[in-house]
């Protein structure tokens, strides 16, 4: 199945009504919403919600027709500081919610705002269901590596080893790699951004929105009361440059600045390292392919990061088209009312309600 | 041929049975397609094993279908057989203990070999130990007959030909009752018209089993059962699920929303999932979800869209979908939560059929968390409690639970198909424009006012320009709809939410009571409907006046309950739990109840709740 027989759009946002011309441009304000702000000062948090609250207007959508929906955690009051549709759900759920949600209205861009806790522990499997249906939704996964809203317990994604009011002698668990556990589920657009870097969250948040199907974008975002400082290294400029992995597809896989720079090649056996730019010779070097059919270079480039961080790759690590579920469930309705002649009459209930084998009396 | 006499009777109540591979579901549907085309009136209960292919020849991997007729109106399957067709020694074992003595017993006797009988623990042979002496026996080799029946057809292997016996079996009973085996023609070219010599064969041992019983010694007679007097209409044979999907489509219609389902399979619930799959036409969406939680919030999201949202599940579903519908109570939209009960706890008996989620979806979530409770009576009402379902969640902006269970599910009865015009249901209206004016007289938008008579908040769908809002579990402003945690405001939230529900329009409870001076009512709920009006017809019949009423609505309560529950001496209350309702009647209204309770997975017998009927009698005398 290609995407053109069905004349399947490619925008995420193909169905969605943009602003007319004329209409004055949207600023953040537009976006912002009467509500007082309740996370921790010192927040991830509120970094996101700036760089989303000044990144909505670039996509020119009319405000109701964007919908954010959240699930439960610190992250998951997104919604209401947004002033755009919203819904702030039960745990883990939002993905199940976002996409009955966007079945039956292809005229709406729905986000669905997550946590670690929130998308990997309680709603994972409605997370990698929707990843594997390709539902067209754009999904916020902003991990902290805690519970916060809980007063801080290890949450699936806390490197082995944190010391928790749960986990007094550190927690045994190993966690999950976000866009590792994406991949797999064969997800479209997987992105990994720092809360920090507004210029490169922008960026992938656009292109997350107009993605068609579902987009996970994994948000590092630092929680200053309960485990503060997890990614102090990723933005620690000494050592930011060493350990982040841009990832620019068609572009060769590198990391370090200038005389450090270091080139990601392919070893015997299947695996890959960083070698210094100087010693690449004739290996094969690793050319980043965020459109590749296969996931499984992708893959291997998640699996560069460790609970070290010696090497994070930040960027989009995939981005293909696929028929989204959503699309596919509305041409097989579209489908059936057209072949039937238009949308159904009394005259066709009637037909329905009598069905087959009926008979008179009188 | 040999000349036959034919006899009238008034109702026959036959049960087929056999192995779970043997076909006898399908034996069922077709002869009571015969039998509706025929204009009698019938009820049916099919029962099976929850294994898909039990053991052969065990008892476990019986199957059976019980269909009663009549020319009158028919209110239950039949508490006892009249006719039992047992394929093998299982299905006699399992069932003979339900046959009067004097009953008639067909036996397929190819089937009845040692290792068959030692299967089931037969020592010696029923055929012909004298053990079924009691009864009139057919003994046929049934499989035999329909093996030398279909000779001709050389490309089908025996097994092939074997696997049509049940058409023989078909053919004999439809000849045995005069019952028209067109319409089975018909639905066997369809089934099998890709596949000529298959067809050809199951049309040959249809007709062979019609010949047999025409033609041999064994059988001295047919039976003739006249056309049942019915209002006039045109009538369609029905089952609960089929009718409840239905209900949904024309509540949909008429509410002029489109209805999306978001399920996740379970018994005795799918079949409402596959009929509205097929339903494309009718604008119908479809998601088979990755749970039960998913299932109901693909629901809820698309009701948050606009659409009629509907998840259809049973008890364990229930169990799994409560923190959802607490959120659909605190967000105020309208869901239809369909459970379609059964024997519980836990896995319990899937497909046996049970009323023991009442207390379950009345009170099974966290915190104060009403939902209007509607049950459906018989197989062709599941069609109006769906669209009364409909209704209360879309006036009223509230999940609602519309309880069916497996006896309704699967069972059936003629079904006089009523117009769309006079269907009940308007067109719903959504939200457009803002509702209130803030301080400084600016029109704003409150999500949480609410219509002074429904108390219903208004129903504003993303995409609706000036709306914009937000809602969430979080106790929110009466109002405004903001977030709010104070005390007073969540005392006035619970008990608005609770006046709601309280306020949805119920109509009174009608008392069904002929002479007038009965002193005691019987009172049921959902599907003893059948069970509970055949007992009090017994009873009336031998002169003593007994009341009856049945309620749909079980929150709210008709206003008048309490009233008519106080007008008896005594209210028997018949149950498939351990007095759920009773428990709920007693607490609400302080009567006393006789709660009269079994928990077998199967319908009460009507002589069983006549004895209970007669023995409060007694005790009022």
């Amino acid at each position: 199945m290609t995407t053109t027989d069905l004349g399947m759009p490619a925008s995420g946002l193909a169905h969605v009504p943009h602003q007319p011309d004329g209409e004055a441009a949207q600023t953040k304000r537009d976006f912002t919403s009467d509500q007082e702000v309740r996370w921790c000062p010192g927040c991830g948090d509120y970094v996101i919600l700036a760089a989303v609250q000044s990144f909505l207007p670039e996509l020119g959508l009319r405000r109701e027709n964007i919908v954010f929906v959240s699930g439960i955690g610190c992250s998951s009051r997104f919604p209401y500081y947004l002033d755009t549709y919203g819904m702030h759900s039960i745990h883990g759920r939002a993905p199940a919610i976002a996409t009955g949600l966007a079945t039956s209205r292809p005229d709406l861009s729905v986000w669905v705002v997550t946590g670690d806790g929130d998308a990997l522990s309680i709603g994972g499997n409605h997370l990698i269901h929707a990843l594997r249906r390709n539902v067209n939704l754009t999904i916020l996964l902003f991990n902290n590596q805690i519970y916060g809203l809980t007063k801080g317990q290890y949450s699936p994604t806390s490197r082995p080893g944190t010391v928790t009011k749960s986990s007094p002698l550190g927690s045994v668990d190993r966690p999950f790699n976000p866009v590792s556990l994406a991949l797999g589920a064969e997800a479209t657009f997987v992105a990994r951004a720092m809360e920090s870097d507004r210029a490169e969250l922008r960026t992938i948040l656009k292109a997350a929105a107009e993605h068609r199907g579902t987009a996970l974008v994994e948000i590092y975002q630092n929680c200053p009361i309960f485990n503060d400082g997890a990614f102090e290294v990723l933005k620690d400029r000494t050592q930011q440059a060493a350990r982040i992995v841009r990832l620019r597809s068609g572009e060769p896989v590198t990391v370090g600045a200038d005389d450090e720079r270091k080139v990601l090649v392919r070893v015997a056996g299947g695996t890959q390292e960083f070698v210094p730019e100087a010693e690449v010779g004739a290996r094969e070097v690793v050319v980043h392919d965020a459109a590749a059919d296969d996931p499984s270079a992708a893959f291997a480039l998640s699996r560069l990061d460790s609970v070290e961080m010696t090497h994070v790759p930040m960027g989009i690590f995939r981005q293909v088209t696929r028929p989204t579920y959503d699309d596919l469930v509305r041409a097989q309705v579209d489908a059936a009312v057209d072949a039937a002649g238009g949308p159904a009459g009394d005259d066709d209930l009637e037909a329905l309600l009598r069905g087959r084998d009926t008979w008179t009396v009188g | 041929m040999t000349s036959k006499t034919v006899q009238t009777l008034d109702r026959v109540v036959i049960r087929f049975a056999g192995d779970s591979g043997d076909g006898m579901q399908l034996t069922g549907d077709r002869f009571t397609s015969e039998t509706a085309a025929l204009g009698n009136d019938l009820s049916t209960l099919p029962n099976f094993p929850a294994e898909i292919r039990a053991p052969q020849g065990t008892l476990p991997g019986v199957s059976s279908f019980q269909l009663h007729f009549a020319d009158h109106d028919v209110l239950t399957p039949g508490d006892a057989p009249d006719v039992l067709v047992a394929m093998n020694p299982a299905a006699l074992k399992a069932n003979l203990a339900d046959l009067p003595r004097g009953a008639t017993l067909i036996l397929d006797t190819d089937e009845f070999t040692k290792r068959n009988l030692g299967k089931v623990g037969y020592t010696s042979n029923p055929v012909d130990d004298g053990s079924l002496d009691s009864w009139h026996v057919h003994p046929l080799a049934l499989t035999s007959i329909t093996v030398e029946a279909l000779a001709a057809f050389e490309g089908l292997s025996r097994k092939e030909k074997e696997r049509a016996k049940n058409m023989f079996a078909l053919g004999l009973l439809s000849w045995m009752y005069t019952r028209p085996t067109a319409g089975t023609e018909a639905f066997l070219e369809k089934k099998f018209g890709a596949r000529p010599e298959i067809l050809a064969a199951n049309l040959a041992a249809l007709r062979a089993g019609w010949n047999y019983g025409e033609t041999t010694e064994d059988f001295a007679s047919s039976y003739v059962v006249q056309p049942a007097p019915m209002p006039p209409g045109t009538y369609r044979n029905i089952t609960g699920n089929t009718a409840l999907a239905l209900g949904l489509v024309a509540a949909a219609h008429r509410a002029g929303r489109p209805l999306l389902l978001g399920s996740y399979p379970i018994t005795p619930a799918s079949d409402i999932l596959h009929a509205l799959s097929g339903m494309k036409r009718h604008g119908v969406t479809t998601v088979q979800a990755e749970d039960e939680i998913a299932g109901i919030g693909i629901a809820l999201g698309a009701a948050y869209g606009g659409a009629v949202g509907v998840t259809t599940t049973s008890g364990p579903g229930i169990a799994l979908k409560s923190e959802t519908i607490g959120l659909a109570v605190s967000l105020e939209l309208p869901l239809v939560v369909v459970d379609i009960q059964r024997g519980g706890p836990s896995t319990g008996l899937p497909t046996k059929t049970e009323q023991a989620d009442l207390l379950q979806v009345m009170f099974g979530r966290n915190g104060e968390s009403p939902v209007p409770v509607i049950a459906a009576r018989t197989p062709a009402d599941c069609f109006d409690a769906a669209m009364d379902a409909v209704r209360i969640a879309t006036t009223y902006r509230t999940p609602v639970v519309l309880l069916s269970d497996g006896y309704l599910a699967n069972g059936s009865e003629p079904w006089s198909v009523p117009s769309v015009a006079e269907l009940p249901g308007a067109p719903v209206d959504l939200a457009t424009e803002p509702n209130a004016t803030d301080d400084a007289g600016e029109p704003v938008f409150r999500p949480y006012l609410r219509d002074p008579e429904t108390l219903a908040r208004p129903w504003a769908v993303p995409g609706t320009p000036g709306l914009e809002h937000r809602i969430g579990g979080i106790e929110k402003a009466d109002v405004t709809g903001d977030i709010s945690y104070d005390p007073d405001n969540h005392d006035k939230m619970v008990r608005l939410r609770q006046a709601k529900v309280d306020g949805v329009t119920v109509p009174d409870l009608e008392v069904d009571d002929p002479t007038g001076d009965a002193r005691v009512l019987v009172i049921g709920w959902g599907s003893t409907y059948g069970p509970v009006a055949a007992a009090t017809r017994v009873v009336r019949n031998s002169g003593r006046p007994v009341a009856r009423a049945h309620l749909r609505h079980l929150n709210p309560f008709p206003a008048n309950l309490g009233e008519v529950l106080r007008r008896y001496d005594r209210v028997v209350l018949p149950e498939m739990n351990t007095g759920q309702l009773a428990l709920l009647l007693r607490a609400k209204y302080l009567v006393d109840i006789r709660s009269h309770t079994a928990v077998r997975g199967l319908p009460f017998t009507t002589v069983e709740l006549a004895d209970v009927i007669s023995q409060t009698l007694e005790e009022v005398r």
